[in-house]
């Protein structure tokens, strides 16, 4: 009898399960979107409880579209939302409110407040991460501190708090009738309340930012048996849980020092494994938990995203109207040999890894009455590679690890115009796994190998596959020229936004 | 004579009144002019838009859309089209464990548009945006087969033999077109290279033309049984790739 591992992908806009077999291929998919609430500017919101219902109507779906009986399970591994902070009632099994997204900005007066005198990196040492409104921690101090009682309620461990995948393994495994509460260490790494190297909870930022102990899951590697599902999949084992991008990392089987992938989508994220030690990014990185397999060491990841990648081609499609859908820009770009001189520089919000001026607005430079659209469209292209190669350059500097190769994926590797033009800027080998989902494989790995599906790293590094690959073949010359006048447009963005000007958000 | 298709007289009326010089109509404008009940008129119109002849002003008034001056143009923007396709032309790489290229028409050859390396290849480029001889792969004999111009351009001029298999005789392919069109997909057997097949189908656009097609190739001992017909799993994978790219055109 065929057996499969299932992973639940709990996404920012969907949640889906998928199936996959034991050489890694997907075997069926079921998807269910949620609501996004946006009550207030800045604030997104998410139903916890319609999520939860959604994995239990996409798990079943999955498993009818493959034929599979629940017993064919070996078993889950979950892949999350980062970030996203749910507080709910532990005897009624209710949130008590509505999830706080991983986009809600509600905590940028607080964490500036946390910053105090001592600026952001206050807590990096510790946590590995930069007091920023991007993180778990300082959402539930928000929320702490803004609904009514919760606290004391906390404090006498009647709520419990979790990110989305404790929320998950807390109702597959019983909820109020025995629900287990953990977190996995990777997602535990984005709350700014566990010690980077400790790998616990960590009593200085609890005290720093009011949260009490006894809400807090346990947290676990991201590779091992939590519990048994008693609802959904009864008696399957759950097996893994990783944040997505440290999943996608895994999928990636990114496992050596140095390996390293990038997903493009809206905007980028990209990790590169630094092994079994801590590195402290100089250059504004994230340091972050990659993955840990049972009772082996956590393997480190340094994580840059950049902001603006798939939302700049969004805007020269909906902003600009120079397309009308997304892949036409690699029919546009190549309508011309070259970008003409032209560099866009796309900080719509300022510039983040690693220059972080939140003062800079995006520019275009360059422009002479040779310019066309089609080199504007070059230009929106090489822009999301040189952008990737600023990050790649901070994390070699901090690093020391030179990177090799780039496994990438996401919606953006369809354009083989801007994969050419990525292994053209970095210098290195460009590779696009056969399974686009690397998410959810990695979710399945994980759990996988917690069970014994699959034997060891070795055998899934087997089941990767390349679906293509872009060399290198730029001349190193232009290529320094470029960087340069790449790098000088970058300057050309700084100092735009007045102090005390309505856009300064500061 | 045949008899006419009435809705087809209609929308040829309402063309043709659009193109009358009159500027820009409304719904109740085409309705009365054509003695036609406002919703009827309003179907003819929202049809004729979503096929991209008609098209709106600001005002919501009806005016002769883009489509209708690319009549001779049926092709799909490859890269849209790759775009499209990539989930399921990887899915079939994984599952065939072939290599897999989606191709369309380009001056009576094939454009490749999307190539997926074969599972455990050591291959090194990808052959995207070169071209192959329609009469000798399987993908080009798909898209000839539902060409009738491209196929009329392609044995009007000398058919080049790659092996001693390549079909080089007019008569010959156009028979083996027949076939495709009887069947539903191609096979290519030692045509291009030898020791070498390939499988296609073909990928259509709503309405029925097709814009692309999307096939495996590798060994021929591993593609096909020892009497060169397509291996029935492997034919049910390409055929129902082809189908899932039909489907995602649509949606988009």
């Amino acid at each position: 009898v065929q057996r499969y591992v299932a992973a639940v992908d709990q996404g920012t806009t969907s949640t889906r399960c998928i199936l996959f077999d034991a050489s890694g291929r997907l075997v069926s998919v079921a998807q269910a979107e949620h609501a996004q609430h946006y009550p207030r500017p800045g604030w997104v919101e998410h139903d916890a409880e319609e999520i939860w219902r959604n994995v239990t109507r996409v798990v079943p779906e999955a498993l009818a579209q493959a034929g599979a009986a629940p017993a064919q399970v070996a078993a889950i591994g979950i892949a999350n939302q980062r970030e996203t902070t749910v507080v709910w009632d532990r005897a009624t099994g209710r949130p008590v409110g509505h999830a706080v997204v991983w986009q809600d900005t509600r905590t940028s007066g607080l964490v500036q407040t946390l910053a105090g005198d001592e600026g952001p990196d206050r807590f990096r040492d510790r946590c590995g991460l930069p007091l920023a409104p991007y993180f778990a921690g300082p959402r539930l101090t928000w929320l702490l501190d803004h609904t009514k009682g919760l606290r004391a309620r906390a404090e006498r461990g009647e709520v419990l708090f979790g990110t989305m995948e404790t929320w998950l393994v807390w109702n597959l495994t019983g909820g109020p009738d025995g629900g287990v509460h953990v977190t996995d260490v990777t997602n535990a790494s984005r709350t700014m309340l566990m010690g980077i190297d400790s790998l616990q909870w960590d009593d200085t930022l609890l005290d720093a930012m009011g949260v009490p102990r006894a809400m807090l899951p346990e947290i676990r590697s991201s590779s091992e048996v939590y519990g048994e599902a008693t609802t959904v999949l009864p008696g399957t084992p759950i097996a893994a849980a990783l944040g997505d991008q440290q999943a996608a990392l895994f999928g990636q089987t990114c496992f050596a020092p140095g390996e390293a992938k990038c997903t493009y989508g809206t905007g980028s994220f990209l990790l590169l494994n630094t092994g079994t030690e801590t590195v402290r990014s100089s250059h504004g990185l994230l340091t972050t938990v990659g993955y840990k397999l049972g009772d082996e060491p956590a393997h480190y990841a340094l994580e840059g995203s950049i902001a603006v990648t798939g939302s700049l081609v969004q805007w020269f499609r909906d902003g600009l109207g120079l397309i009308s859908s997304a892949p036409e820009i690699e029919t546009l770009a190549r309508t011309v040999e070259d970008n003409g001189g032209c560099y866009i520089v796309p900080a719509f919000a300022g510039l983040f890894a690693p220059h972080w001026r939140s003062e800079a607005r995006g520019v275009i430079v360059g422009l002479t009455s040779y310019v066309t659209k089609g080199h504007l469209a070059r230009a929106v292209l090489e822009a999301v590679a040189w952008q990737t190669r600023e990050v790649v350059d901070a994390m070699d500097a901090d690093s020391g690890l030179r990177l090799t190769s780039l496994r990438v994926d996401g919606g953006m590797t369809a354009d083989h115009l801007l994969m050419q033009t990525l292994a053209d800027v970095l210098d290195v080998p460009v590779v696009r796994p056969m399974v686009r989902e690397t998410v959810s494989l990695g979710a399945a790995y994980a759990a996988g190998l917690a069970v014994g599906y699959w034997p060891d790293l070795e055998g899934l590094r087997r089941n990767w596959h390349r679906a293509g690959q872009w060399l290198p073949e730029m001349d190193p010359e232009r290529r320094a020229q470029e960087y340069d006048n790449w790098s000088r447009a970058v300057a050309r963005t700084l100092d735009w936004v007045r102090p005390g000007s309505p856009e300064d958000g500061d | 004579m045949t008899k006419t298709v009435q809705s087809v007289e209609r929308a040829a009326a309402v063309l043709r009144l659009l193109g009358g010089g009159q500027g820009h109509l409304g719904c109740v404008e085409v309705a009365n002019s054509l003695g036609l009940a406002k919703g009827t008129a309003h179907g003819l119109l929202r049809t004729l838009q979503h096929v991209g002849f008609v098209e709106q002003d600001a005002a919501g008034r009806y005016l002769l859309g883009p489509a209708l001056g690319e009549l001779g143009d049926v092709r799909v923007d490859p890269n849209v089209l790759r775009s499209a396709a990539l989930n399921w032309t990887d899915a079939l790489a994984a599952r065939s464990g072939a290599v897999v290229r989606l191709g369309v028409l380009d001056a009576g050859e094939v454009l490749v548009a999307t190539h997926c390396f074969r599972p455990g290849d050591p291959a090194r480029t990808l052959d995207v945006g070169t071209h192959r001889p329609a009469h000798a792969c399987a993908l080009g004999k798909v898209l000839l087969a539902y060409s009738a111009g491209a196929a009329a351009t392609v044995l009007a001029r000398p058919l080049t033999s790659y092996t001693r298999r390549t079909c080089t005789d007019r008569r010959g392919l156009a028979q083996a077109l027949d076939g495709v069109r009887r069947t539903g997909w191609a096979v290519e057997t030692e045509e291009l290279a030898m020791g070498t097949a390939g499988i296609a189908a073909p990928v259509r656009a709503p309405g029925g033309l097709t814009v692309a097609a999307v096939g495996i190739a590798g060994d021929l001992d591993q593609l096909c049984e020892s009497t060169r017909a397509p291996r029935a799993h492997l034919l049910a994978l390409v055929a129902d790739t082809a189908r899932a790219i039909t489907r995602e055109l649509a949606a988009a």
